[in-house]
């Protein structure tokens, strides 16, 4: 059975002015496209032909890896923002992000300083382990920290493609526009649910 | 003594349409001279400062990983800049295409294992024609590394470079990075790849 890219939680210009029509036009409709369809062809004949999404970025290496990671990396990281953002972190997360990181503004300052000094393509999490406890960690290109034992929260695109028709060279004011966008609703259900 | 940005000997809309204006000033002005300021300060105080940059590859698995980031972004870019002309393309003559004939058994070949390299790397990176002691070499790197340094797979003196991380060619040609590649064939400057094959 094959792989499908996911509907858009919202429109493409909904995102506006933080990820343009024509940033989305590119990195839901082709880029995200692509990872979907080169995944679908590599895993035809294989092991992971009717494999989950999940035992697949658990179990795979290269070419395979590469898009099937792409392809949860970027529905985690689409579905973590909306219109305008929503809510706050609630009550639980917001406990555990004071608890880790001292505070909401140290919690943001870290995870946005992850971002701009991760060299080259990749994402920045915000993890939760198995004891509970958030983490901020870089991971290149395809990474994805279910490899690692751990569970995402959040994610950040800090590729290229995913700022450059909007902020050229200039990725911190890509990050500091994306927490007007942060689905904090979802992102305090996901820490609950995990 | 620090490393200076290097002007380029072409306009930055000289390239076009193969590489736009607004690609090129962003790429030479923003990235390339962040690297070459990253790296001054990164170099500062310490036994690299007055060390060519060359020999500073040589040695990069002995220093800060900044060095390595911003080392490799300066050396590469000055590279990228020099083998590109508004008068380029076609193909190398002389000893250079003998010496593409005979590692690669035709240019075409050469041209199409040096594409593939380049469309294949995933993420960030480069894709090289390398002069090794066995030879021509096509090889690709990750983000800012390449063939001089001590860590990379395929080591040599990389005389052709395209780089192809995002920033190279995104506002023109987004997603389509292969036809970004099949576009620097036409401003590839082979007089200046061939002294490098023989410098
Ligand atoms: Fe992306
Ligand atoms: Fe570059």
């Amino acid at each position: 059975m094959a792989f499908e890219l996911p509907a858009l939680p919202y429109g493409q210009s909904g995102l506006e002015p933080v990820m343009s029509e024509k940033t989305m036009g590119f990195h839901y409709g082709k880029h995200h496209q692509a990872y979907v369809n080169n995944l679908n062809s590599l895993i035809e004949g294989t092991r992971f032909a009717n494999a989950s999404l999940n035992d697949i970025v658990m179990e795979s290496e290269g070419g395979i890896f590469n898009n099937a990671a792409q392809v949860w990396n970027h529905t985690f990281f689409f579905e973590s923002v909306t219109p305008g953002g929503r809510g706050e972190p609630g009550e639980e997360l917001a406990r555990a992000i004071d608890r880790n990181f001292g505070s909401f503004e140290k919690f943001r300052d870290e995870f946005g300083k992850a971002g701009t000094t991760l060299f080259g393509s990749g994402w920045v999490w915000l993890v939760k382990n198995a004891t509970g406890m958030l983490d901020i960690i870089q991971e290149s290109n395809a990474g994805n920290p279910l490899r690692k034992g751990l569970t995402p929260v959040l994610t950040l695109d800090v590729w290229e493609h995913a700022y450059y028709l909007d902020y050229q060279n200039r990725r911190p004011d890509y990050i500091k526009a994306f927490w007007t966008i942060v689905d904090w609703q979802k992102v305090g259900n996901r820490y609950l649910q995990v | 003594m620090s490393f200076k940005l290097p002007s380029l000997k072409y306009e930055y809309n000289a390239l076009e349409p193969h590489i736009d204006a607004r690609t090129m000033e962003i790429h030479h002005t923003k990235h390339h001279a962040a690297y070459t300021n990253n790296l001054n300060a990164a170099i500062e105080n310490s036994d690299m400062a007055g060390m060519s940059i060359e020999k500073i590859m040589a040695g990069i698995s002995k220093y800060p990983v900044a060095v390595r980031n911003n080392g490799g972004g300066f050396y590469n870019h000055n590279l990228f800049w020099e083998i590109m002309s508004p008068d380029g393309g076609g193909k190398p003559a002389g000893e250079l295409l003998d010496a593409i004939n005979s590692s690669f058994g035709s240019f075409g070949a050469f041209s199409d294992e040096f594409s593939r390299a380049a469309a294949t790397r995933f993420g960030s990176g480069w894709a090289w024609l390398v002069r090794t002691d066995n030879g021509l070499v096509v090889s690709s790197t990750p983000n800012q590394d390449n063939p001089l340094m001590d860590i990379a797979d395929v080591k040599g003196t990389p005389i052709l470079g395209i780089d192809v991380w995002e920033h190279a060619y995104y506002l023109n040609y987004q997603n389509r990075r292969p036809d970004y590649i099949e576009a620097f064939w036409n401003v590839v400057d082979w007089n200046a790849v061939s002294e490098k094959f023989h410098g």
